[in-house]
Formats: C-alpha cells, sequence, structure tokens
C-alpha cells in the first residue's frame, strides 16, 4: 500500500499532538513535542524515497550506476532534528525554571498569574 | 474547563485534523516513486562541483544560506539555554563531591573516550564524502567528552572542559561561518556562494570547493554548543544548590 508511510506520519504525529493537549507533566510535554516532530522525520524521508534506490553519497558508488533517495528532503530532515533538539534544550531549561519558580510542573496548576 | 471538555475538545479538533491529513496523504504522490525533479536536479549539481555526499553539498552550497538560518537557531537556543540556567541571586555553588564509579565503567569509558573522540572528528572531516558532517560529528565529538564524567567524575570533566573556552569557541565558529560567506562577497560572486575556492578532486578530502570549511565550522560550533548547553544542565543537577531557609 503505497500510503502507508505517509499515514504512520500522520498517526505519529497525532499521537504527540493527543499527547501534549492531555499532559500532566511539562517535561512529559516536551518529550510529545518530540514525537510530533519524529512524524515530520517520517514525512520528509517518506516524500524522498524511490522503490530500489541508495543513498546519495558518491564515495563508493558509480554516479548513474544506480537510483538514489531525494538528497532534498534529507538533508530537510537532518535540519528537522537539529532544530528539534536545540528548542528540546530550551523548553527543558524553560521547564527547570518553572520548576523552581512555582513548585510545580503540572501546567494545570500554573494558571493563575504571579507577580 | 474541566479536563473532561477539553479532551472532547481535543479529540474533535483532532478528528478534523486527521480527516484532512488522510485526504491530503491520499493525494500526495506515490511512496517510493521515480519522480524527483529537485533530488534530481540537487545530485547533478553536486557531481558537477564534485561533492561525494550529496547532502552535504545541499547543506553547505546549494542550501547554505538555510544552514547559516539553522546554525543561528542553535546558537540562539544556546544563548537563550545560557541565560535561563544560569546561577540565581538565592542559589549557591556548592564543590562536586568525588564519586565512586565501578571499576569495569571506569575502565570501559576511559578506553571508548578516546576513540569516540576520533570518530566525532572523523565524521566532521569527511562530511563532503561519506555520510555524515560538522552537525552529526559534533554532536558525537561533545557527548564523547562527557564519557569522563561517567567514568571519573564531575571535577575530572570540569578540568577538561573550561565552558568559557568552549563558549568562545561557539562563536567564534558561528563567525567564520559568516566570514567564509562574507569572502564570496568580497570576491567579487554572492554570499555563500561556492564558486571562490577549486572545486578539487573528487572523492578527496579536499573536494568540493568551500563545503569542508562550511562543515568544518559547524563542526565545531555544533561541538562547542553541545558542551556548553549539557555544561548548563550538568550545573543545575550536580553544583548549584538553593540556598537552605528560602
Amino acid at each position: 500500500m503505497s500510503v502507508l508511510p505517509y499515514l504512520v506520519a500522520v498517526w505519529i504525529f497525532l499521537v504527540g499532538a493527543h499527547g501534549l493537549a492531555t499532559s500532566r507533566n511539562l517535561i512529559h510535554a516536551v518529550g510529545c513535542l518530540a514525537v510530533c516532530q519524529s512524524g515530520t522525520y517520517v514525512l520528509l524521508l517518506a516524500v524522498g524515497y524511490r522503490e530500489g534506490a541508495t543513498a546519495p553519497v558518491y564515495a563508493d558508488l558509480e554516479p548513474g550506476s544506480r537510483p538514489v533517495v531525494d538528497p532534498v528532503v534529507q538533508a530537510l530532515a537532518l535540519t528537522d532534528v537539529v532544530v528539534g533538539a536545540t528548542v528540546t534544550a530550551l523548553l527543558l531549561a524553560l521547564v527547570m525554571q518553572i520548576a523552581k519558580r512555582h513548585g510545580t510542573v503540572d501546567p494545570d496548576e500554573l494558571s493563575e498569574l504571579r507577580g | 474547563m474541566n479536563r473532561r471538555v477539553r479532551l472532547l475538545m481535543v479529540l474533535a479538533g483532532g478528528a478534523g485534523l486527521a480527516a484532512l491529513l488522510v485526504a491530503a496523504c491520499l493525494d500526495m504522490p506515490g511512496f517510493g516513486g521515480d519522480r524527483h525533479p529537485y533530488g534530481d536536479r540537487a545530485v547533478h549539481e553536486s557531481l558537477a562541483r564534485r561533492t561525494a555526499n550529496t547532502i552535504a553539498s545541499v547543506n553547505f552550497d546549494q542550501r547554505a544560506f538555510d544552514t547559516l538560518g539553522e546554525m543561528t537557531i542553535l546558537f540562539g537556543a544556546v544563548l537563550g539555554t545560557v541565560v535561563l540556567l544560569r546561577q540565581t541571586r538565592d542559589e549557591r555553588r556548592a564543590a562536586p563531591r568525588p564519586e565512586d564509579v565501578a571499576p569495569p565503567v571506569r575502565r570501559y569509558a576511559l578506553a571508548v573516550l578516546p576513540v569516540a573522540v576520533l570518530t566525532g572528528l572523523y565524521v566532521i572531516a569527511h562530511g563532503q564524502l561519506s555520510p555524515g558532517g560538522g552537525f552529526q560529528g559534533g554532536v558525537v565529538a561533545a557527548t564523547a567528552l562527557h564519557l569522563l564524567y561517567l567514568g571519573a567524575d564531575y571535577r575530572a570533566l570540569e578540568r577538561i572542559r573550561p565552558v568559557g573556552l568552549y563558549e568562545v569557541g561557539d562563536a567564534l565558529a558561528a563567525s567564520a561561518y559568516l566570514v567564509l560567506g562574507l569572502a564570496g562577497v568580497l570576491a567579487g560572486t554572492a554570499f555563500l556562494a561556492n564558486t571562490l575556492l577549486p572545486y578539487g578532486t573528487f572523492n578527496t578530502l579536499t573536494s568540493g570547493g568551500t563545503v569542508p570549511l562550511l562543515n568544518a565550522a559547524i563542526g565545531m560550533e555544533v561541538a562547542c554548543a553541545v558542551v556548553v548547553l549539557l555544561a548548563r544542565f550538568l550545573d543545575q543537577a550536580v553544583e548549584i544548590e538553593e540556598e537552605s531557609g528560602t
């Protein structure tokens, strides 16, 4: 079935989004965001796949001898991974500050303003 | 709004989003198809500029300007983490205590450490030839240093990891990327255009024009950034304590 990989990406994204919306713990929410982002990796790599193709690296491959998968989406997936990792780090730092200032990491308990 | 109502709203919205995404998927070009116009052109350009790893060519030649943006995001995230995880007024810094490590763990970590650092540097250096590159190799090299934390203790790690130097290295590598881009402008071409250096012999370390240089700059930037990031988180876990009585 040729749309299955796309549907897997959609499923991973929706599972992550559900986790984000129902999360009771901010660290868990950051993890859910990373799950959402993994959906985009699967989508990008699925878009670039070509039947019977190999990696677009010509160090030990005669150019033109075999089909290669789409290198553009692979580069995009790399960008995606890097941005995902840095955003996760920044969000975890924010969670640490929230835990220190408010004494909780449950988003439901963070509703009131504090001055 | 209570949790039940919110869950119902999430489910309703999620169902709508799922329906739209599935409809989009059914309309996409089939998985594994043979039509990749951008991919084919990227491969052609990469071979024309004698870069064996097409992904490195896409990242550091064809989309070098986007990689500048990506590097800026990384730099900004590190800056944000450094600001967020600084030592505040009501905290003090306690010297980390020496810790006992099981001898097999110590032996393994110390034996693997040089191999892992070398692997990271190898992956950075061969970024334009084989799978890998500055981003991947930088992370390997930076995390390899932290084997010392597992194998010895935090004080040993701090001795080989002066965070200030790595912060300077991070900034230097980021500027090196910019300077390499500006060198193209000064030479009369365009910002980050790969027309400055000869393309060299295909499949050698020096092939690909400015690709190996930009790749090395990114490798240094990522390695320094990861070291600084991990240092800030480890400081919070190991060194920084809340003042008692606050």
